[in-house]
């Protein structure tokens, strides 16, 4: 069903309210990931807050969707997702990076609740997707698993190798997103390592792909719509191809590779914030021309 | 006998230990419906094609990609299935290293792993296809069980033991043709606990995987030509290792030589010279294994005669450690 224009600015709301946790966390931290983390946030909004069944209150539940965070380094942003859902105590997020917490800069599954796959290093989460997705169709499960990887992290081949056996078995059970924000730690990735045309290997894999502005929420959700109405049929696993902003929502962070990770001081965070703020009423302001 | 899963002699007679692994496997996934095979286009080499016969729909092939393979495994076994990854184990420990690590490990998931072709077994392949660095990698990796059976019926023994209970295992078995040690699947097999298979107080071999065959047979030999009473444990299980043997060999023989198919570094040598060390009592000591060098190539048998991992390789190495000097008195206390 189209997303009506109440959804998308209640989702616009909730995305603005999580950049500016993100940003609180990074500070908090001392330091983060914090480009690659605002380039993936309204992807982890809308799963959370639209399509992911999901059980705060049980959070092993057997039935529920998976979500794999491939690209693990997002934590930043994946761990205020899962302490304002009620996963965990929001109170965590004043540990995050420090020693004795139980959040590190990758997340732990075993330690951290709500987290489906340990992540952190590049490439694993594509296969352990695969194989998610092939465990529903031998227990005869309806769930879904989305799997989020990196553009850059993609250098790593066994990105390659997961997504050959999705369309191998045709796990169209499976939601293959890439954050194509389009940077890297050393540089732009058409710079030090070209991923283009990534939509045509993509494709050229097996997968029906569609390609999105991954910072704007009504396109995600229309592009996740035809992935899950693929879903009830065994054929061709869908990739949505987000192309991104590295800092979306922060302007002078977005699109400068150097915010892979970075420190914030308490100027930095005033001036964030307002840029957050700037932002997200743009935003609503296009969700209330757009929407319907 | 555990899981209800029991060869007999005639059965090894005629089946190779890998025969023997995949028809255990495949009554494994007979009797339960969550468990799964996963093989990178293995499936007969690694004779999960047993489990192809009876059960297709749950063998999982995923082409020429170890790193895949367990990612996948990872995938199925925290969504409640109880998968087999069964590959070489050169790619399963060299290829995949870091999926072993993060993807199983890391996450305690309930994979199981069958790594073929160990050690020089698959020794005219050359040392693409040797695994002589893979307990000291495995070994290594927290919440791994690491087992190497020492022939047909102690696979099937560890099979049914990895099944039954939660978590990772890595079994390191051979390219298949394996000398039979044991007449019976009912010897008592245990995780973690060696398993004396020849009796003695002079000195100590122990050995795993193909060579416990081989200490046991130089053990026969070196009792009837110099009178010697060798002990030999069957220590087939890496990690967690058996202390209580181990220092009890160190209390009864006070002389311990370790022998595998694998590197002296890192392997069931170190793990035995680190509990002894950390036991704290004198012990002559000798590893044998392979030396810090690539293996030759060649029959697997010939590579551990040219290594001296085989029964004379193993008989040459008693009489020199029983030869060698230390403290003899059975004063305990001015040692620490």
């Amino acid at each position: 069903m189209a997303l009506s224009k109440q959804e998308w600015l209640a989702l616009e709301k909730k995305a603005f309210e999580l950049r500016k946790l993100c940003l609180q966390t990074t500070v908090w931290a001392g330091s983060g990931h914090i480009g690659g983390g605002m380039s993936i946030m309204d992807l982890l909004t809308v799963l959370y807050h639209k399509y992911l069944n999901i059980k705060v209150e049980d959070p092993q539940w057997e039935d529920r969707d998976r979500f794999i965070l491939s690209k693990g380094h997002a934590a930043i942003a994946y761990a205020p997702v899962l302490c304002d859902k009620g996963f965990n105590d929001v109170e965590m997020l004043k540990t995050f990076n420090l020693s004795g917490s139980k959040m590190g800069m990758h997340l732990d599954s075993n330690k951290v609740v709500g987290v489906d796959a340990s992540t952190g290093s590049l490439g694993h989460g594509a296969s352990i997707a695969a194989g998610t997705a092939l465990a529903a169709r031998v227990l005869g499960k309806d769930f879904l698993t989305y799997v989020a990887t990196g553009d850059g992290e993609l250098g790593e081949g066994s990105n390659w190798e997961g997504f050959m056996t999705m369309s191998h078995y045709e796990l169209s059970n499976c939601i293959v997103f890439i954050d194509r924000n389009h940077c890297m730690i050393d540089g732009p990735t058409e710079e030090v390592m070209k991923l283009e045309p990534l939509a045509d290997k993509m494709t050229a894999f097996g997968f029906n792909t569609i390609v999105v502005d991954g910072n704007n929420i009504k396109e995600l959700c229309d592009a996740i719509d035809v992935a899950i109405e693929r879903s009830k049929e065994k054929c061709a696993p869908t990739c949505i191809l987000m192309d991104t902003k590295k800092g979306a929502g922060i302007k002078t962070m977005e699109g400068d590779y150097t915010w892979h990770y970075g420190a914030i001081d308490d100027a930095l965070f005033e001036k964030f914030n307002a840029e957050l703020e700037e932002d997200y009423k743009a935003r609503v302001a296009r969700a209330e021309k757009e929407g319907k | 006998m555990a899981g209800g899963f029991v060869y007999n002699a005639i059965d090894q007679t005629e089946l190779s230990t890998a025969e023997i692994y995949g028809k255990a496997i495949a009554d494994i996934v007979q009797k339960d419906p969550k468990v799964v095979a996963v093989t990178p286009d293995l499936a007969k080499s690694t004779k999960l094609g047993e489990v192809l016969k009876v059960c297709p729909e749950r063998v999982f092939n995923v082409g020429i990609a170890e790193q895949d393979m367990f990612g996948v495994a990872a995938g199925m076994a925290r969504a409640g299935l109880i998968p087999f990854a069964s590959g070489f184990s050169a790619f399963t420990s060299m290829r995949a290293c870091d999926q072993l690590h993060t993807d199983i490990c890391y996450q305690n998931a309930n994979v199981k792993i069958i790594a073929t072709h160990s050690g020089t077994s698959f020794g005219q392949a050359g040392s693409t296809h040797h695994a002589i660095v893979d307990l000291a990698i495995t070994r290594a990796m927290p919440n791994l069980t690491v087992i190497v059976p020492a022939d047909g019926l102690e696979t099937a023994n560890a099979v049914n033991a990895a099944y039954e209970n939660f978590g990772p295992y890595y079994i390191r078995i051979n390219r298949g043709f394996d000398r039979v040690l044991y007449d019976s699947q009912d010897y008592g097999f245990e995780v973690g606990k060696a398993v004396e298979v020849h009796p003695g107080t002079d000195i100590t071999v122990i050995a795993c995987g193909s060579c416990v065959f081989q200490a046991r047979e130089a053990a026969k030999f070196l009792e009837n030509a110099d009178g010697l009473k060798v002990r030999v444990l069957n220590m087939h299980t890496i990690k967690p290792i058996d202390r209580d043997a181990i220092m009890k060999a160190v209390m009864d023989t006070r002389r311990i030589i370790t022998v595998e198919d694998h590197s002296i570094l890192g392997g069931l040598g170190s793990a035995v010279a680190e509990v002894v060390v950390e036991g704290g009592k004198a012990c002559a000591f000798r590893k044998l294994g392979h030396p810090d060098k690539f293996a030759p190539i060649g029959l697997h048998e010939d590579i551990m005669a040219e290594v001296g991992i085989d029964s004379n390789g193993i008989i040459n190495a008693v009489r020199e450690v029983m030869k060698m000097d230390f403290e003899e008195d059975d004063n305990w206390d001015d040692e620490f």
